[in-house]
């Protein structure tokens, strides 16, 4: 299951609400169409933030893993 | 994707702990493709200069929890309980108060004041000044960042009655 293949990433572990959203919207705005984005995060508060921000964008989110206080999210730009 | 969304915002307070719910609820609608004005008024208005000297005001905050943004991590989550006398009459305490306040948020990977402002700037969130409380205070707008826009009441509204979202904080 860590085995989906992305294009870019992005580091955004130690930082806390809204850095990881703007962090990758700031990305993802950057990346062509259909390109996966692999974004790892240890804010609790991004699992909720992300599904809300992929809803409202439109950008797939694919799956996220959860591991150890890591959180990992897969985004491909719509 | 609906059509785009607006939301409305009045920034009415210029203390530190008030400066970061518009410029956090900006920034992060814009990421969410929203369309976004700020009406800067009263002492919101501090935020729009170039230089934000925003402190907090634990005096005025009687449930700020103090915490020490050094030290263990037990340490570091005791609410050290601070005595109305000494927050009201030690001098410097303000000023000591935004400092931890600061290595705290800056510790836990919080952006800053200036770094929000900026996104919202590059994300195109509009920044309005409100004429009347400039014209009070004795502020002009060359000591505002650039992209300020200056209006009054009727300027706010015509937004704000299109938005979906209008909050005053």
């Amino acid at each position: 299951m860590n085995n989906i293949a992305y294009d870019q990433e992005l580091d955004c572990k130690g930082l806390n609400c809204p850095l990881p959203i703007l962090k990758t919207k700031k990305q993802v705005d950057a990346m062509e169409i259909g390109q996966v984005l692999k974004m790892e995060s240890t804010d609790p508060g991004s699992i909720s933030d992300m599904n809300a921000w992929t809803k409202r964008t439109g950008h797939e989110l694919i799956s996220h893993i959860e591991d150890g206080g890591i959180y990992t999210f897969y985004v491909k730009k719509t | 994707m609906s059509e785009t969304k607006k939301m409305a915002l009045i920034a009415s307070q210029g203390t530190l702990d008030w400066a970061y719910p518009p410029f956090i609820l900006a920034s992060t609608a814009a990421a969410m493709d929203m369309e976004v004005q700020i009406f800067f008024t009263f002492y919101g208005l501090t935020l729009l200069k170039k230089e934000i000297k925003a402190k907090v005001a634990p005096q005025a905050n009687p449930s700020m929890p103090m915490k020490m943004p050094f030290g263990p991590k037990g340490f570091q989550n005791i609410n050290w309980p601070m005595p109305n006398i000494l927050m009201g009459n030690v001098p410097g305490f303000e000023t000591m108060a935004t400092s931890l306040m600061k290595k705290t948020f800056k510790n836990k990977g919080v952006a800053t004041i200036e770094e929000l402002r900026d996104i919202c700037l590059e994300a195109g969130v509009k920044f309005i000044g409100c004429t009347m409380t400039m014209d009070v205070f004795g502020f002009d707008k060359d000591e505002f960042i650039d992209g300020v826009v200056v209006g009054g009441a009727a300027t706010f509204l015509e937004f704000a009655v299109e938005a979906d979202i209008q909050l005053f904080i």
